[in-house]
Order: structure tokens, then sequence, then C-alpha cells
């Protein structure tokens, strides 16, 4: 089943997030946003409607990691890549590209490098600088349709680079405008975060800021969000930032505090401190619940 | 007699009335009640608070109702009366509609809040071509890997009745915890 949706309500982010630990192979494409002037009602709240434009991007995964990705307007094409790299000039550029026309990218590649045109190593980081100036620039986009298809392959005639997804996660993360978005998916500081199972695992090859490194060595279920960012003298914009990143990147659970069971109520809505009545748990047996499990496979 | 109740919330139109309708041995009761404020009075509107109820009787002695929650966040404090002594609830998603998952998983807090009852997710409307899959619904709603997040077609009444049974099944599950 192909994933629909828009990224004003799943970012780019929490799609990357969904590919990691899916770990799905396949191409995302990113449509331009077209204002219908129609009104929509979403969540009881009118808004107005998007269509899904012309193509903007597409970006390829497999088996979680980023492989590749184009975006209308950047040629992603070997030489062109090359050449923004600063690895051909422009006159190098043009050359090849008149006798090499049809030569596919990979073939192209190993041409270069035999003739000792650029190194191996020139060829691996352009395109991986490509990819990754295209998906930051995904980032910054934040109403736009978007559709996933599994098992759609990118271009086979394109040099395909895996990229970690979590590095890129956090990079994003750090670039992100939007205090909205922020807001939005961190609505309670008095949630505590804890290690995922496999921490060592998954903190293999990422690379942290200081800041990022200050508020995981104070990750444990005892301290909550709000006391992480007093201990490291941070605003909440600054740890919202940070803990966003940190969660899509899977290195990090939000939980309720140790020892406050039910007093966080994540979510909960803006009532703030007003009081709640307990609510009573019935007093229920098992044989009703068997009575009524009975009932209703017989209906 | 023994009433028992459990609750379907979930955003607009996730299916809630479908479900009930379903299974319920009743036509579903929509109980209208006008509530206005003093300042909705002044603009002269008056918003319709409609609430779901179905019923299925087991015997003379034990009847289950099913209660839908009213959709508008307005009526937060009905939820919570809702909430009281119920055996458990289900938390609908229309799988197709992303832009109600956040909302989606901001009721299933807050009804967590209320209450330490189980209750499962049903992903509805998968017999929908733009339906997302339940595992990547559970990624999207970060739903913990112990709660249930079942697939669900409402208007199919086999599909709503093992949504219920699992539901029974975990609460069952949580009394043996108990014993
Ligand atoms: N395709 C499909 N449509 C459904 C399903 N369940 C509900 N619907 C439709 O979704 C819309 C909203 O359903 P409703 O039960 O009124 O949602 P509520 O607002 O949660 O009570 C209606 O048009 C239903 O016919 C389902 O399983 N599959
Ligand atoms: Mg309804």
């Amino acid at each position: 089943m192909p994933i629909k949706g828009e990224l004003r309500d799943f970012s780019t982010t929490q799609i990357l997030n969904l590919i990691n630990l899916a770990k799905k192979s396949g191409t995302l494409t990113i449509f331009n946003a077209q204002k219908s002037g129609v009104k929509e009602k979403v969540n009881g709240k009118d808004r107005e409607r998007i269509d899904p434009g012309a193509e903007r991007a597409k970006v390829s995964f497999k088996a979680g990691k980023l492989i590749y990705a184009t975006m209308q307007g950047q040629e992603g094409n070997l030489v062109s890549v090359l050449n923004k790299a600063g690895k051909l000039t422009d006159e190098q550029a043009r050359i090849i590209r008149e006798r090499a026309k049809n030569t596919s990218d990979k073939a192209l590649a190993l041409l270069l490098i035999n003739a000792n045109y650029v190194s191996q190593n020139d060829v691996l980081n352009s395109v991986q600088q490509h990819i990754l100036n295209v998906i930051y620039a995904l980032m910054s986009l934040n109403e736009e349709p978007f559709r996933f298809e599994d098992d759609l392959a990118p271009d086979p005639n394109r040099i395909h680079v895996p990229i970690d997804l979590e590095n890129v996660i956090i990079e994003g993360s750090r670039r992100i405008k939007e205090i909205e978005e922020l807001n939005q998916h961190l609505p309670n500081l008095d949630m505590a975060l804890r290690f995922p199972e496999n921490p060592k695992e998954k903190f293999k090859g990422i690379h942290l800021s200081v800041e990022e490194w200050r508020v995981v060595s104070f990750v444990n279920p005892k301290n909550t969000i709000r006391q992480i960012a007093k201990a490291n003298n941070m605003s909440e914009i600054e740890i919202r930032r940070i803990v966003y990143g940190l969660e899509q990147a899977g290195l990090v659970e939000l939980v309720k505090p140790a020892g406050m069971e039910g007093a966080g109520k994540p979510g909960s809505p803006q009532q703030g401190n007003q009081q709640r009545r307990p609510v009573q748990k019935p007093q229920v047996q098992k044989v009703v619940v068997n009575r009524l499990i009975d009932k209703i496979r017989s209906i | 007699m023994q009433t028992v109740k459990m609750v379907i919330t979930g955003p607009f139109s996730a299916g809630k009335t479908q479900f009930i309708s379903s299974i319920s041995e009743i036509d579903v009761v929509s109980t209208e009640s006008k509530l206005s404020s003093d300042a909705e009075k002044k603009e002269k509107e008056n918003t319709t608070v409609a609430m779901d109820f179905g019923r299925i009787t087991v015997d003379e002695d034990l009847v289950l109702y099913l209660f839908g929650t009213p959709g508008q966040r307005r009526f937060d404090f009905m939820w919570e009366i809702l909430a009281e002594g119920m055996l458990g609830f289900v938390v609908m998603v229309d799988s197709t509609k992303p832009e109600t998952f956040r909302e989606a998983k901001s009721i299933l807090e807050t009804f967590r809040a209320y209450a330490p009852t189980p209750y499962v997710v049903a992903a509805n409307k998968q017999d929908h071509p733009d339906a997302w899959s339940t595992d990547d619904l559970r990624i999207a709603l970060r739903i913990e890997e112990g709660v249930k997040l079942l697939p669900c077609v409402a208007k199919d009444k086999e599909s709503v009745k093992s949504v219920l049974l699992e539901l029974l099944y975990s609460i069952l599950e949580t009394m043996d915890d108990k014993a």
C-alpha cells in the first residue's frame, strides 16, 4: 500500500523516521502544493485543500537507508554533480557531456576514475553531498503532498550511495525553522526520556553536537525534559529541537517520569492543574468478561 | 441486572458510528442534546452534540453498552463522564487520513489519562486503497509494542467483532495479572 499524505500533517522528518524504523525500500515523491481555493474540514476546523501539483522531488531508499535523491531544477546527473562540487570545471563538464551522451553514470564514473579526472572518493562524496542537499531542502517544506511507493526503485543509471538516516534526521532537526512543528510534536516537557533497547547499536556512527551530548548524558526516566533543560541552561526551544531530533532518530524514547505514573498526563487537554475526579475501575469479574466473549463470538 | 460499558473514541469521521452500528442489536441511538453557552446564544447559534449509543444483550442479567464519543474537542468534559467505569476503550483511526493522526494520538492519551483500563487501536477503513498499513500506523502514531493495533473495516461485522474480542482478551489478561 502506498503511503499518501501532506507534509503539513506528517513532516519530512516523520516520514524519514518511519522509513528508517520500518526499514523500507521504495521511492518518496513530493509534489508541489497546489492551493485549490476549496475549503475542507479537518479535526473540526476549516482549512484550504491542497492538491498535488507537478513533481518536486524524488527520494529513494533501500532497506531503511537513503540511496538517491533528485529535485526539480537540480540536475542529478554525475557530471553536473561533480561540476557543482568543483571536481570538474565547466569546460570539462561541457566536453564530457558532449562525448558521453548515452553513457550511464556508473559507466561514466569508471571512465573518469580510470582517466584520473577524479577519485572514487570524489564521486562518492559529491553524490552523497548532492543527495543530502536535496533532503535538507525538503526538510524546510511544510505543506506539500507526498506519496511513498514500495518497490519503486530509482533510476538504475544513477549512482546510489547508502546513507544512514539517523544522522540525516538529527541534522534536519537542527535546521527546522518552524517552531510550530517542534511544539506540536513535544507538547509536554514534563515527560522523561529513556534509551531504546539496544542503545549501543543505535548510537554507532552518530555525530552529535556538544549540546546534544549534554542532553543525552541526562537521559534517565527520573529526569523530566524540563529538568534536563534547566540543568543544561537551555531554553524551551533549544531542548525541544534537540529532543525532537534524538527522538525522531530513534535514539531516545519519551516516557512518563518514574514514580509519577499517571501524573504526567501526556497530551491531556490544556485544562492544566484542574483537579480530576479519579475514575473508578469497574468491579467486573472474569466470568463476566468470559460471558461477553462468548456472546460476541456468537453474534 | 449488570451493565458494563466500553467506549469507542477517535477523531471525527474515523468510523465510530459505523463501528457501533455494525454490531449493536438496536439502531444506534444518537442522543442529541443542544448545548449553548451564553455567548453562543448571543450569536444565535446552537451546537449539536451527538453521542452514539449501542447495546449488546448477553442474557437477562448482563448487558454491554457501547458509547461513541462526540468528535469535537470542545466537549472533552463529556468524555470524562463517559470514561467513568468503562471496561476498556477502542481508539478508531481513519487509516486513510494522516491529517487526523495527531488528533487520534491526542485523544488516545487523553483517555489513557482518565482511566488505567485496557484499550486497543483500530486502524479503520482498511478496505480503502489509500489506507496506511497497521505497521506504518504503529510508527506514525507511536503505539507501544504491548498495545494492540488491529486492522478494521467498521462496515464489516466480523471485523468489528474481532476488534471487540481482542479488547476483551486484553481485559482478561489484566485480570490474570492480578490473580
Ligand atoms: N471505506 C470505509 N468507509 C468507512 C468505514 N467505516 C466508516 N466509513 C465511512 O466513514 C465515514 C464516517 O463514518 P462515521 O461512522 O460516521 O464516523 P464517526 O464520525 O467516527 O462516527 C462514513 O461515510 C462511513 O460510511 C470502513 O471501514 N471503510
Ligand atoms: Mg459519529
